[in-house]
């Protein structure tokens, strides 16, 4: 059984940790600005004149293909270099309970800047009239891919003690997991004679296939239940994996 | 209060450690001697729940390290190698950070954490952060950690390790203090600290226990009674 209060404070810990260097304030900023290029530059945003943000939301899987990793890279493997681990799983905590502080800490910070994207929103209903609901349900599709991520961020951080390969790791996963259901990449391995039941079977299990229906505005009682598992699953490998590593 | 049952571990084909047994009692101070990659870190690393035995088991306080860990480090302080802390933090906010772990709040647990700086004399540098501090104050830090919660097994490998001669003076002082209410063990490499603080000691190389008893045991061991050379025949082969 978890403990809440151990949680909680591990929690604390880990996310103010984000704060403690400008690193986290450069983050946000990237965040911000690698967002804001790829909607109002790339996309042409205004240039559509449709007031909605399907091209907000469709280059967010890719910026968090970035920053993600970046956020998420030091979680285990600096306990690791510094020695902290042995204090932290030596304390009375489970690993369960370090693992969802440190998880929900990321996610929380990702949260931040995801929320700071706000103006985007008010600009689009100050110039049009946007379904306010899709949006809600892009953004809760967004924050859901997010801790999926996350999740496998956190998973690549115990695998190494250093957070170079910790963030190349998480990218490389995080990368497959997205491209097997991203568009493109689907009809070029199609043309090349794989049945298309196989194609859209392992595109199911992208992490891309299942926002797209979100940033469309459409919540589906499986793209949750996708992306909890998803969160879960990765969480309990790297439970096994800082399990068996945590003294090496 | 604490028993240490034939605690076995192997790194691969290293044997780290190799069935070392041995109990502390309360008001106990237990000196953990031996030469460098004797396997001392190791033996105490597994007590404390940090890497599991390949075989066998410790006891602290009725609680199972194996089968109960959560409630067996309740009862543990530890202060490992090197004393690792959260850098970036300052040290109240660290000490006040393992207070919560240890599940204390509000006013109690400002308490706990200005007892322990107090104790490890750390008042002038209490609103700096660790990462500026020199390295006995880290030390400290990291001592302070140990002793918050006033735990019954207090666990430390090399405490006086980077401490100035006041310091370690101080830190023994403070070993004998807390000694009647808990069961101690210390590692070292300072043989005078045997004297200066132990009740008994144990003496580990290549992973077995090679000699336990009591500082006047071990001494007596060499007709001129010193105990480094008692230490030397102890530990090193021809
Ligand atoms: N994670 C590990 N993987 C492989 N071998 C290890 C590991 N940790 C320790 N060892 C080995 O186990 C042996 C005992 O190491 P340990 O750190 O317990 O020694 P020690 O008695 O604490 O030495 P010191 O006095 O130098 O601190 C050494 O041979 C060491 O190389
Ligand atoms: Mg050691």
């Amino acid at each position: 059984m978890s403990n809440l209060k151990t949680v909680n404070a591990i929690f604390k810990r880990e996310f103010k940790s984000y704060f403690d260097s400008p690193v986290a304030y450069v983050f946000l900023v990237a965040f911000l600005v690698l967002a804001g290029f790829l909607t109002f530059g790339v996309a042409a945003f205004y240039e559509r004149r449709q007031a909605n943000l399907l091209p907000f939301f469709f280059w967010h899987p890719w910026v968090y293909l970035l920053l993600v990793p970046a956020a998420t890279m030091g979680l285990w493997a600096e306990e690791r270099r510094t020695g902290t681990i042995e204090l932290l799983l030596t304390l009375p905590v489970t690993l369960v309970e370090a693992l969802l502080g440190k998880f929900l800490a990321a996610w929380a910070f990702i949260g931040i800047a995801l929320a700071l994207t706000f103006p985007i929103v008010i600009t689009t209903a100050w110039l049009g009239n946007p379904d306010l609901g899709a949006i809600f349900c892009g953004y809760a599709g967004s924050f859901l891919l997010a801790g999926a991520c996350i999740a496998i961020g956190v998973f690549a951080s115990a695998l190494s003690r250093s957070q170079v390969i910790s963030f190349v790791i998480a990218l490389a996963i995080c990368l497959f997991m997205l491209i097997i259901g991203f568009d493109p990449v689907i009809n070029a391995v199609a043309q090349w004679g794989v049945p298309s039941a196989v194609v859209e079977g392992i595109a199911t299990c992208s992490l891309m296939q299942h926002f797209e229906s979100m940033r469309r505005g459409v919540i589906d009682f499986a793209d949750i239940t996708y992306y909890l598992g998803v969160i879960t699953f990765m969480l309990a490998a790297a439970h096994v994996v800082t399990d068996n590593r945590k003294a090496s | 209060m604490l028993t240490v049952n034939t605690l076995t571990k192997n790194f691969g084909v290293i044997q780290a450690v190799n069935g070392v047994s041995f109990t502390v009692e309360k008001g106990e101070v237990l000196g953990f001697l031996g030469p460098n990659g004797a396997g001392k870190s190791t033996t105490m690393r597994m007590i404390t729940g940090f890497i599991p035995p390949t075989s066998g088991t410790a006891v602290i306080c009725g609680h199972d390290i194996l089968t109960d860990p959560v409630a067996a480090k309740r009862c543990i302080g530890y202060l490992p190698e090197n004393a690792p802390s959260y850098h970036t933090m300052t040290v109240t906010d660290f000490l006040t950070f393992i207070g919560r772990i240890r599940g204390f709040e509000g006013a109690d647990l400002l308490k706990k954490v200005d007892a322990a700086i107090e104790k490890s004399r750390l008042e002038s540098v209490r609103k700096q952060s660790i990462e500026t501090l020199s390295k006995g104050y880290r030390q400290r830090t990291c001592f302070a950690q140990a002793i918050l919660h006033d735990p019954q097994v207090l666990i430390m490998d090399e405490p006086t390790d980077g401490l100035d001669p006041n310091q370690k003076f101080i830190v023994r002082e403070m070993i004998k203090e807390m000694s009647a209410s808990k069961a101690i063990i210390v590692s070292t490499h300072i043989l005078e600290e045997v004297d200066a603080v132990c009740t008994r000691a144990i003496v580990i190389a290549n992973g077995t226990v090679v000699a336990n008893g009591t500082p006047a045991e071990l001494r007596a061991r060499d007709p001129q009674g010193r105990l480094d050379v008692v230490f030397r025949k102890l530990t090193m082969k021809e």
